[in-house]
């Protein structure tokens, strides 16, 4: 009861701090929730966009969820993104014949591909060589970062893209039709359902994704049993870095069309807090991407109408996970009032 | 020669946030606690000393509010972690998101002008001494501080009680609950000085090593402080020197592109973060080593029984 109960008291007190962060500003809270968090959703295209951040989130998030509930950290989501991200929009712009109807299936391929081969080298270190994969996986973060900075700065920038570091466009077949083109929600979201579905049967059906949560939980009892911890390392990480470098290649060939410096407002670290937020399964993931996206919708949504800066969503995700890291204390202890010392 | 002083002093410089970001972390961790929120509370150092400045507060005064909102940070993650005995591994990235996104907002009004950087001291007489003169007498005070805190640290940790005590809340809390050390509070006071500190690192970088406003200016540099510990093998002097191999490698790369290697510029921006991995790996090989200093229960949470 308290395990769903815990996430939405985190939202309802994030609100009610996010309130008061709005009345000290001297905005009035009211209208700037309402403009925060129902506005955007009250137009068709508000629930296009709504679904379109949503599907990054959540798949990300599934597929780091795999890694946490084996105490596994990937916390470099968002660099595994971007590795996935180059190396379908390579694909799309170089394979050689631009009308393959193959093409969008081989770009999620290099896509799914280079997350993972991103993944594999902290996957290897920890497994190997005995390194920490927190810091790892971060640090090849801003290595990805630089990587594609180098290359739209560079060999990949478009020649007649007026010196912008920015690649050509994506070829028509290299790219997800959209559902109605006067909105940006696309196929790809279908990606993100399959994703969704595998992670629960993976996580709460199969034999192995039982043993990777025992070795989360209770990592002596793992190793009695026999359950090889270095198993559990590479499926996490790896599992995190198909998903996300999927999600690079959604975006790629979804709402951005070319590669440019700046292709993820930081899906990659917020599907941590959305893991969390569903704690690490599958339905409560998808609640959570949704709430999640809602946030960056709002952030970009008050300001464009009230001129506030949107690090006010980045504020807020640190919040809610203060918040709902706090409300999990009530959960996994009682607290009873001690007899009194004579 | 001129070429070796000027990197000499600038490895020195580029260093001296490191070192105070990367000696509180070891105290924390000595303490048995992990706060992996080292970023964010840098970048509230940096916005809130940056501030300052602008405010017009004389610069000592900015650095101590950049040292103490990295404090007051690192309280939110103490709550959590101490507490509230939440994960702490996700309690410090709920800090390092949230201090990027506090220091995001209130730098929107900064501007991009910069300011005037903290003035640097010429030590009479010494700093005229040629070659030794300009390597060692003639910086800004906080990197002579950096130093004095390495000094202290060492001998607190290691020649005091309270550094004794400290230790063993690392290593054993139930023992030093047993013997009667209030462990929870040991560890808040750890925990703040570690935010004190990455503030005042964080504070360094805005006002004094690159004395302008940049969103997210930090770059990665309180990740590379926990690695850094690490690569110490959580001894204050290996972490000085750590500190300072980094800052060497910042100043080459940066020297680097100033003489226009011909390498993209992005690849030797990358060095710093493909080292860190580097010495990650290398420091990681030797188990023994590793499990000789490190403070037996970081991480894990622990609550009094009463």
């Amino acid at each position: 009861m308290m395990r769903v109960a815990a996430p939405v008291i985190a939202v309802v007190l994030t609100l009610a701090v996010g309130s008061a962060l709005f009345a000290a500003l001297g905005y009035d809270p009211l209208a700037t929730l309402h403009a925060f968090f129902v506005a955007p959703l009250s137009s068709v295209n508000g629930l296009s966009e709504w679904l379109l951040k949503a599907s990054p989130l959540i798949l990300i998030a599934c597929g780091l969820a795999v890694g946490f509930r084996a105490n596994v950290w990937n916390i470099g989501a968002e660099g595994q993104l971007i590795a996935g991200a180059i190396a379908a929009c390579g694909v799309g712009l170089f394979y050689p014949n631009p009308e393959s109807p193959m093409l969008l299936a081989l770009m999620v391929l290099a896509g799914a591909l280079a997350g993972m081969a991103w993944a594999a080298i902290p996957a290897f270190l920890r497994a190997r060589m005995n390194t920490n994969e927190i810091l790892v996986t971060l640090m090849l973060t801003y290595v990805a970062t630089l990587l594609l900075s180098w290359l739209v700065h560079g060999p990949w920038r478009d020649p007649a893209g007026f010196n912008y570091p920015q690649t050509a466009l994506l070829p028509a077949a290299a790219m997800f039709e959209p559902f109605d083109y006067a909105y940006r929600l696309n196929p790809s979201i279908f990606l993100t359902v399959v994703a969704v579905f595998l992670m629960w049967l993976f996580a709460d059906r199969s034999f192995m994704g039982y043993k990777m949560s025992v070795s989360g939980a209770a990592p002596l009892a793992a190793r009695y049993a026999g359950f090889r911890e270095s198993s559990a390392v590479w499926i996490g990480l790896l599992a995190g870095g198909a998903a996300a470098g999927i999600a690079g290649m959604a975006e790629v060939a979804g709402p951005l069309g070319q590669l440019s410096p700046q292709i993820s407002p930081g899906y990659g670290f917020a599907a941590i807090i959305v893991a969390f937020l569903g704690r690490l399964n599958a339905f409560g993931i998808v609640l959570g991407g949704l709430l999640m996206s809602l946030l960056f919708l709002g952030g970009e949504a008050i300001q464009m109408n009230l001129g506030l800066p949107s690090a006010l969503t980045r504020i807020f995700q640190g919040i809610l996970l203060f918040f709902l890291l706090a409300t999990d204390f009530f959960i996994f202890y009682r607290l009873r009032r001690l007899p009194e010392h004579a | 020669m001129d070429l070796f002083v000027a990197i000499f002093a600038g490895t020195v410089i580029a260093a001296t946030p490191l070192i105070f970001a990367a000696l509180g972390e070891l105290v924390v961790e000595k303490s048995g606690v992990l706060n992996l929120g080292v970023e964010g509370m840098m970048l509230m150092g940096a916005a809130f000393a940056f501030w300052a400045v602008i405010a017009g507060l004389p610069m000592p005064v900015a650095i101590l509010a950049g040292g103490l909102a990295g404090a007051a940070a690192s309280l939110l993650f103490g709550v959590l972690a101490l507490t509230f005995l939440t994960n702490q591994y996700a309690a410090g990235l709920a800090l390092a998101i949230f201090g990027s996104g506090v220091s995001a907002f209130l730098g929107r009004n900064f501007g991009s002008a910069p300011i005037d950087a903290l003035k640097r001291i010429q030590v009479p007489v010494l700093s005229d001494i040629p070659v030794i003169g300009p390597m060692v007498f003639r910086f800004d005070p906080m990197v002579y501080f950096a130093i004095a805190c390495f000094l202290v640290i060492t001998w607190f940790l290691y020649r005091t009680k309270a550094g004794l005590i400290l230790r063993t809340v690392g290593e054993s809390p139930e023992t030093a609950h047993a013997i009667g050390f209030p462990v929870i509070r040991i560890r808040y006071l750890a925990v703040l000085f570690g935010g004190l500190m990455a503030g005042l690192g964080g504070a360094y970088l805005s006002v004094a090593y690159t004395p302008l406003w940049v969103e997210n200016m930090t770059a990665g540099k309180g990740w590379i402080a926990l690695a850094l510990v690490v690569f110490a093998t959580w001894r204050p002097l290996r972490v000085l020197l750590g500190a300072w191999l980094f800052g060497g490698m910042t100043i080459l790369q940066l020297q680097g592109q100033a003489l226009g290697i011909a390498v993209p510029s992005e690849l030797l921006s990358a060095l710093p973060y493909l080292a860190t991995i580097a010495v990650l790996v290398i420091i990681s090989q030797n188990r023994q080593m590793l499990a000789q200093h490190f403070p037996a229960s970081l991480a894990k949470p622990f609550r009094p029984a009463s």
